[in-house]
């Protein structure tokens, strides 16, 4: 069977799956079993979030920004996993106990405010939006690759499957299915894994066969191989740091409190039966990720030294070193119909030549008659989906890592549309412009925002702002800026009050959203950008995917210093605080099934 | 200090703590003084670029759940826990 049959019968399969699971969940008697309060048990419950929160960021993306940056990627991994430790200790159970279905409600609750909750709907839309372009992106990478087509074509075709999957809504939600989700991303993703850290190492577990010696007779470890063909190569080794220390820091820490601060992640631990079963789901959710994020280096560092690999086929510099370009494989040539991938052979030999910018490199470069880089483009996102093609492992591998691929991106580009379509028809529309619309006119308004949505989402996804996890932390840096800090002083601080918590949301957001605007262009079109986006123009070195951590800084003073000069909050929100505060009488889960 | 004070003390305190650890493995360990431990080699890997890549996610887990332990029995002590049965 053809690679493409196989992928179609893949993909169609796991989809029948998780149709068919979503169908006997609601034929029995589940809901029955919600309502009674036990909820999902924390195990499965940490699972199904794991479902929700790996999207086409940490699936397709974020390993191929590792592969590339090394290093310096390491922000991704710790940044999305540590958010987890704040959200267990610090939100989760509180928001539990609280009990409320949505983070705007609580926060017009604690800051006795209809305003704050407007203010709190803005900045969830605007995180969800641009989390969405992100998924776009990667969708568009997915599908293009899949019917080898341009990446517009498919990232179209890609806009009109998440609308009909996110309007039809029901596999959202549906805790079984998101478990049958995960099983088959967790699959897809580490099988490959294995195959390619047996062939390079012969340990089977990837992130062990990261720190082990070569099996092709070398005696070397991996990384100091790898490190040495890089920098052979005149690009930066590998482990080496490349970046400011700076904006490193802040760039783990945006994405640490933007975790967090992310609506869909946080409306997961309403649902759990208890307080502490929030505790432990934040546990259990971190477990299952991290099997994915610990996996992502071994697979970012193989992929990169098997592509290096297989263009510079022999030593440096000597003729027949280089990869022919009508020799190339057949994945190449697929990637090169999306346009993601491309060649161009600058010194006419007919060879592929890929090398770094490396000053001391360049001079070597020029005496081998190289007359610069050849592969004029390597999206960074091509390369998990890439990875087991270029490791020659067998066809059904390649299907199953598309069917996780495109199940990632699917599950959380239609959770988030859902989240932005209520937020409006509901939050914004029947809450306060529109009270009188009845329960039809709210989902028409909804099914028309989501339209919108995806609209604009695939639009600005065409040209997006960067590579998939860099669009994804521009949202974690507008999440972290706005909602964590009120969140957190909504919890910790009695003092807190709705002046203070509005405009040190409006100070977090306004702040993050224009320093972005201001290198991205405004509203994500590239060409109103007012400052080159580079290194040496960004305030202190700091880019705009770090600015969050800034904002989120800026969020909390203003907070603290606008309750301090105004009145305290009154009696009755004082004491809801302290209630909150601890488990005992929590209410039954809220459950919308 | 009333006893509900004192329960919430003992969790803040017990956060801090583990934010402390939360905080040297990740921006301490992986970040700021990376360069420093990759003079030390466990394996293939050097143990700064371990703790950016590697180490920090494991303790995390760990850091999740050993709260969650200390925090039930913490609730129990102080007899805030929910009522079981609902």
């Amino acid at each position: 069977m053809g690679l493409k049959a196989m992928t179609f019968l893949v993909v169609g399969l796991t989809f029948a799956i998780y149709i068919y699971i979503a169908i006997r969940a609601r034929a029995s008697s589940t809901s029955d079993f919600y309502v009674a309060g036990k909820g999902v048990h924390p195990v499965l419950n940490g699972m199904a979030t794991g479902a929700d929160w790996m999207s086409a960021a940490s699936f397709i993306s974020m390993a191929g920004l590792i592969a590339f940056q090394g290093y310096d990627a390491s922000a991704y991994l710790m940044g999305w996993t540590g958010g987890y430790v704040l959200l267990a200790m610090m939100l989760a159970p509180y928001l539990r106990k609280y009990g409320k279905f949505t983070v705007p409600e609580f926060i017009g609750d604690r800051f006795y405010s209809k305003k704050a909750r407007i203010v709190a709907v803005i900045c969830l839309i605007v995180c969800s939006l641009t989390y969405v372009i992100g998924q776009m992106k990667g969708i568009g990478v997915a599908f293009s690759r899949f019917l080898e087509v341009p990446f517009a074509t498919g990232l179209v075709a890609g806009m009109a499957i998440v609308f009909i999957y996110a309007v039809l809504g029901g596999m959202k939600g549906i805790t079984y299915t998101q478990i049958a989700q995960y099983c088959v991303l967790i699959f897809a993703y580490t099988i490959p894994a294995i195959f390619i850290a047996l062939q390079l190492t012969g340990n089977p577990i990837p992130q062990l066969g990261l720190g082990s010696t070569m099996t092709d007779g070398s005696g070397l470890y991996l990384l100091d191989k790898l490190d040495k063909v890089c920098v052979d190569l005149g690009f930066a080794a590998y482990t080496a740091q490349k970046g400011s220390t700076l904006n490193i820091f802040l760039l783990t820490m945006s994405l640490m409190i933007g975790t967090a601060g992310l609506p869909h992640v946080i409306i997961r631990f309403f649902t759990v039966p208890r307080v502490k079963d929030a505790r432990f789901s934040a546990g259990w959710a971190l477990v299952f990720i991290g099997i994915l994020y610990t996996t992502a280096p071994a697979v970012g560092a193989m992929a990169r030294l098997n592509l290096l690999h297989t263009i510079q086929t022999g030593a440096v510099g000597s003729p027949d070193g280089n990869l022919a370009y009508d020799q190339r494989p057949t994945w190449f040539k697929n990637w090169e119909t999306t346009g993601l991938l491309k060649f161009e052979d600058k010194n006419g030999d007919g060879k592929i030549q890929y090398y770094g910018n490396n000053k001391d490199f360049a001079a070597k470069a020029e005496s081998f008659g190289w007359k610069g880089n050849e592969m004029t483009k390597v999206d960074r996102d091509i390369m998990v989906l890439a990875n087991p093609e270029i490791a020659k492992l067998p066809n059904w591998v390649i299907a199953l890592v598309a069917a996780g691929g495109i199940a990632a991106a699917l599950s959380t580009a239609a959770g988030l549309l859902l989240a932005i379509a209520s937020a409006i028809s509901h939050d914004l529309l029947k809450g306060v412009f529109l009270p009188d619309i009845d329960e039809r006119q709210e989902l028409m308004y909804s099914r028309i925002a989501m339209g919108c949505a995806i609209l604009v989402a695939g639009y600005l996804g065409l040209n997006p702002p960067g590579f998939a996890a860099q669009v994804v932390a521009l949202a974690f840096g507008l999440a972290a800026s706005s909602i964590f800090p009120a969140l957190m002083l909504g919890i910790f601080s009695k003092r807190c009050n709705n002046t203070g918590a509005i405009c040190g949301m409006m100070a977090g957001l306004g702040t993050t959203l224009i320093y972005i605007f201001l290198y991205k262009g405004w509203f994500f079109f590239k060409a109103t950008a007012m400052l080159p986006d580079n290194p040496a123009h960004w305030l202190l070195g700091i880019s705009p995917g770090s600015f969050g951590a800034v904002g989120a800084l800026f969020n909390f003073i203003v907070a603290i210093l606008v309750s301090r000069a105004t009145a305290p909050v009154p009696e009755h929100i004082a004491q809801m605080v302290e209630d909150i505060r601890v488990p005992i009488g929590a209410k039954a889960a809220v459950v919308d099934h | 200090m009333t006893k509900a004070e004192e329960y919430w003390r003992t969790n803040v305190k017990l956060v801090v703590t583990c934010l402390i650890v939360w905080f040297i493995v990740s921006f301490g360990f992986g970040i700021l003084i990376h360069d420093a431990l990759n003079s030390i080699q466990i394996g293939g890997y050097k143990l700064g670029f371990w703790f950016a890549q590697q180490g920090s996610m494991y303790i995390f887990i760990a850091l999740i759940f050993i709260y969650s332990v200390r925090m039930n029995k913490i609730d129990r002590k102080f007899g805030v826990e929910e009522e079981e049965g609902n």
